[in-house]
């Protein structure tokens, strides 16, 4: 009746999954009983749940990816625990739990907390930037985003319910193999992975569409905002590259659910064409995160440097150039695996150019700054200690791709500390630069810069605490992924990344705090115009939060900074630009049909991992209904009228126009 | 008469496709005054967007099925002593396949020229000829595939055989799910008629079956022919 599914699935004699695991549902249970005495229900369903608006759909993938971050970053720590008690000791993990941890926290990180962190971001600024009202298929964004949450819903369930995988992020075979992962974990990695990278797919689909072909009237591509051209890079990447993890996770479910010889010891199988593929999909992944990030420091560096971004078109080409090569790339990351010396030289070098895409940036982002007016807040601290981290990481990343230093390096500490050099520097520092970045035009206040700040500087300072002394640790000839150790000479290494990681700790705390803080003070932080950092791209033209449908008049293009120069004609002119007739606006009408997606996919993911076969059946049903009757709906847009936008638009053109007239009070030079 | 009345008059293409390019330029941007999604002349339509995402969706597809077809290069020959292509291939069934899948796209294709007629019934006819014969397509492969399992050359007999069921079995799924659509599609077509949502979907249908049919011609070329001499 229920598969593989018994009681002994949950790990009783385990305390910390099963404390962890106890203390999540209670939370769970705590945040919606809250929800439902406090009557809010309603609302989420019908204004978040729902929601087709790519802002609300955006604030949601962030939400679940600061979640997840959390959640990995807990796994961090009980590594770096664990390393710092192991020595000539079993430590308080034992191995079969941390082989799970270090799966875990690689999945999660990047898969359910950097890229939904991304793409939210993406989904909130891109058709903001644009100019125009939602992205191409709203509908199917919700789906996208509420596939996501099912696929990071199920790594997590593995906590209490079965277990995770033990095979490193990237279930490398033979390992993953059936015959040598006889249990749930790696399912659970598969089918959490597939599911969520079909919502993943559809969202590179939705935002290539949306950006070559939904554009504000005079809007050509030299037009469009630094972020994005990124987002349309990092969309086309996976479109491109996403289909071959969907491929390849398949390909090792056949053999391990049929019988399928892909990857096995035995019958022909061949493991290295699954690294490979997992390569091919695994590097342009790298930089489906980092090129928004890329994204997002321009956007910052210009608006706080007060100037336009240095040469404009270069970063164009070194975003498209980054975009082709890094499909290029991939063998770098295994370049152990004997494929000869010319096939070595070529990965090598495509490698190390691959940086110099990354350099032109890194001197453009430095120009910008060069003979700006810098105002020193949250987001541009972020991205200074972007600038300064990431090219630390990008050095050593050039070293690793030489590949004889490689054979010496791989799999060791120093090839981790490379990775989260760049990752943390850049993904996870460009996560925070743009939250505060667009926090304000989402809810209507900004973030509280003082804790923000101890954030990063305590971020900043434990990142380094952590990463250095590893570096260290790799050269010295240690391993990534040791549950215990004896080698002496790591210990003190090990022991400073320790100390590191508790100032990370503290960082994170001032992270929460910052959040708890801002909602507190709202009034005083509150952003009366729309416009709090002196912007220069169309989001800041709209009020802040933006009305659903963003614009009320789409507006008219005419440059390479819109609303900067409409700013500047209505300083010099002392004038708002002349009311606009307004017209209604149709726009796509809420539905649930992504939620219930999305639960049948739970379904049907949790049933596939224990054998449950009728209620796999069951779930495809419901899947196939829920297509049909979505497609069978007639009403699919709603008329706001026009009184109503001419309303919203008319609060917010008093409150710019006040904004005029006190700035025109002040003499502020324009 | 200038550009603008033409445009007026009798709607001619403003994308001007095969003539030369000469830009009209309005304020720096380099589009078509008139063009949507180009730029200049703000969002496409909702036909031209649905189009374009459903190609970027077939061009995703796309590359799923070429890490399939990657994977059955390097398996090809990974037989582990069992049969190869050579040995299992019944030509006269594959022939047919093909024959019935290329017939269903020229169906497909009559179809969609009633539906730009707006004939419900030559629609349906055209949508059910065109099912009928992606189910004959169907019941040959499953036939196929149960006599390979019967004789023990089935996929668990080696690498090669799995990849061989895998890719073209990923094909049958997609023909599968196609089927099902166009079920669904048929129906809408007789309740709603020809609507400008349900006319975009019977675009997006027809270039997935299509799709299905490209992807079948390397199928037949990677998989059996070449698979034939190995």
């Amino acid at each position: 009746m229920f598969g593989k599914l018994t009681w002994d699935a949950i790990p009783w004699s385990q305390p910390i999954p099963l404390v962890a695991g106890a203390v999540v549902i209670l939370a769970v249970l705590a945040v919606l009983a809250w929800v439902v005495i406090k009557g809010y229900l309603p609302y989420l369903w019908r204004e978040w749940i729902t929601s087709v608006d790519h802002k609300r759909i955006g604030v949601m993938y962030v939400l679940l990816g600061a979640l997840m971050l959390l959640r990995g970053f807990i796994d961090a720590i009980m590594m770096r625990s664990q390393q710092a008690v192991a020595f000539h000791a079993a430590g308080y993990l034992p191995p079969e739990h941390y082989d799970q941890i270090f799966s875990a926290h690689g999945t999660i990180m990047i898969l359910f907390g950097a890229m939904p962190f991304m793409i939210g971001l993406m989904n909130f600024a891109v058709p903001l930037q644009l100019g125009v009202r939602d992205v191409a298929f709203p509908t199917l964004n919700s789906t996208s985003f509420w596939l996501t949450a099912t696929g990071a819903l199920l790594v997590n369930l593995s906590l209490v319910i079965g277990e995770f995988a033990r095979t490193g992020w990237l279930v490398y075979p033979p390992l993953s193999e059936l015959a040598y992962s006889p249990s749930v974990g790696v399912d659970y990695y598969l089918w959490a992975l597939l599911i969520s990278g079909v919502g993943t797919l559809m969202t590179g689909i939705n935002f290539v569409t949306t950006i070559l072909k939904i554009r504000a009237p005079g809007m050509s591509y030299l037009r469009m905002t630094i972020f994005c051209w990124t987002a349309l890079a990092a969309n086309l990447l996976i479109v491109a590259a996403f289909p071959i993890l969907t491929a390849t996770l398949g390909m090792l479910a056949l053999d391990r659910y049929l019988g399928f010889h892909f990857f096995t010891n035995e019958a022909g199988g061949n493991m290295m064409m699954f690294i490979n593929l997992i390569w091919v999909w695994g590097h342009p992944e790298v930089y489906i995160l980092v090129l928004p990030a890329f994204g997002i420091f321009s956007e910052v560096i210009s608006t706080f440097s007060s100037k336009p971004l240095f040469n404009y078109r270069s970063m164009v080409a070194a975003t498209l150039f980054i975009c082709l090569v890094s499909y290029l790339v991939w063998l770098h990351h295994f370049f152990t695996m004997g494929a000869g010396a010319d096939v070595n030289t070529f990965f090598g070098i495509s490698t190390s150019i691959i940086a110099v895409g990354t350099g032109v940036k890194v001197y453009n982002w430095m120009f910008t700054m060069y003979g700006g007016r810098i105002r020193f807040t949250t987001p541009m601290l972020w991205s200074i200690g972007f600038l300064v981290t990431f090219t630390i990481g990008g050095m050593t990343g050039v070293l690793l791709a030489v590949p004889p230093a490689d054979f010496l390096l791989h799999n060791s500490l120093f090839l981790v500390a490379h990775f989260h050099n760049v990752i943390i520097g850049g993904v996870v520092f460009a996560a925070f630069a743009g939250l505060t970045y667009w926090f304000p035009k989402a809810f209507g206040f900004r973030l509280h810069e003082g804790w923000g700040k101890a954030a990063f500087w305590l971020s900043l300072l434990g990142f380094y605490v952590v990463f250095v002394p590893l570096y260290i640790a790799g050269l010295l000839g240690m391993t990534r992924r040791l549950q215990h150790y004896d080698v002496a000479a790591w210990r003190p290494w090990v022991l400073i990344a320790g100390i590191g990681i508790l100032i990370m700790m503290a960082a994170a705390a001032c992270q929460v705090a910052q959040l708890v803080v801002s909602i507190r003070q709202r009034n005083e932080l509150r952003d009366e115009t729309g416009d709090p950092w002196d912007g220069r791209s169309l989001e800041w033209a709209t009020p802040s939060p933006p009305p659903a449908f963003n614009f009320a008049v789409l507006p008219n293009v005419q440059g390479a900074e819109p609303y900067w120069e409409i700013k500047q004609r209505a300083i010099e002119t002392q004038e708002m630009p002349a009311e606009p007739h307004y017209e209604p606006i149709e726009m796509p009408t809420n539905s649930p049909t992504g939620f219930i997606t999305a639960f049948f996919s739970t379904i049907t993911g949790f049933a596939l991992i224990w054998h449950i076969w009728w209620l796999v059946a069951l779930g495809i049903i419901a899947a196939y209904a829920v297509f049909v009757w979505f497609a069978w709906r007639d009403v699919v847009e709603y008329s706001i009228p026009a009184e109503e936008v001419a309303r919203i638009d008319r609060a917010r053109r008093q409150a710019r126009a006040q904004w005029l007239a006190q700035h025109a009070r002040a003499g502020v030079p324009a | 008469m200038s550009t603008t009345d033409a445009f007026v008059g009798h709607a001619p293409d403003p994308y001007r496709i095969g003539r030369s390019r000469d830009w009209v330029s309005t304020g720096g941007g380099r589009g078509f005054a008139h063009a949507t999604g180009h730029g200049e002349g703000g969002p496409a339509s909702k036909r031209v967007i649905v189009g374009y995402g459903f190609w970027i969706f077939l061009l995703s597809d796309i590359v799923m099925f070429s890490a399939f077809f990657a994977a059955h290069a390097v398996l090809q020959t990974a037989t582990a002593g069992g049969p190869s292509g050579r040995d299992l291939f019944n030509w006269w069934s594959i022939a047919i396949q093909t024959g019935c899948l290329l017939a269903s796209s020229f169906t497909c294709g009559l179809s969609a020229v009633a539906t730009e007629a707006r004939s419900q019934i030559w629609t349906q006819v055209g949508l059910l000829v065109t099912g009928l014969l992606g189910l004959a397509f169907l019941v040959l492969e499953g036939r196929d595939f149960a006599g390979m399992v019967m004789q023990g050359a089935g996929p668990q007999r080696s690498a090669f055989l799995s990849s061989l069921f895998a890719v073209v079995g990923l094909h049958g799924l997609h023909v599968s799910a196609g089927l099902l659509w166009l079920g669904t599609m048929m129906a809408q077509v007789f309740v709603k008629g020809f609507r400008a949502d349900i006319m975009r979907r019977l675009v997006c249908f027809n270039l997935f079956w299509h799709a299905l049919d490209i992807i079948w011609v390397a199928l037949f070329t990677v998989v059996y022919l070449i698979g034939e001499g190995r």
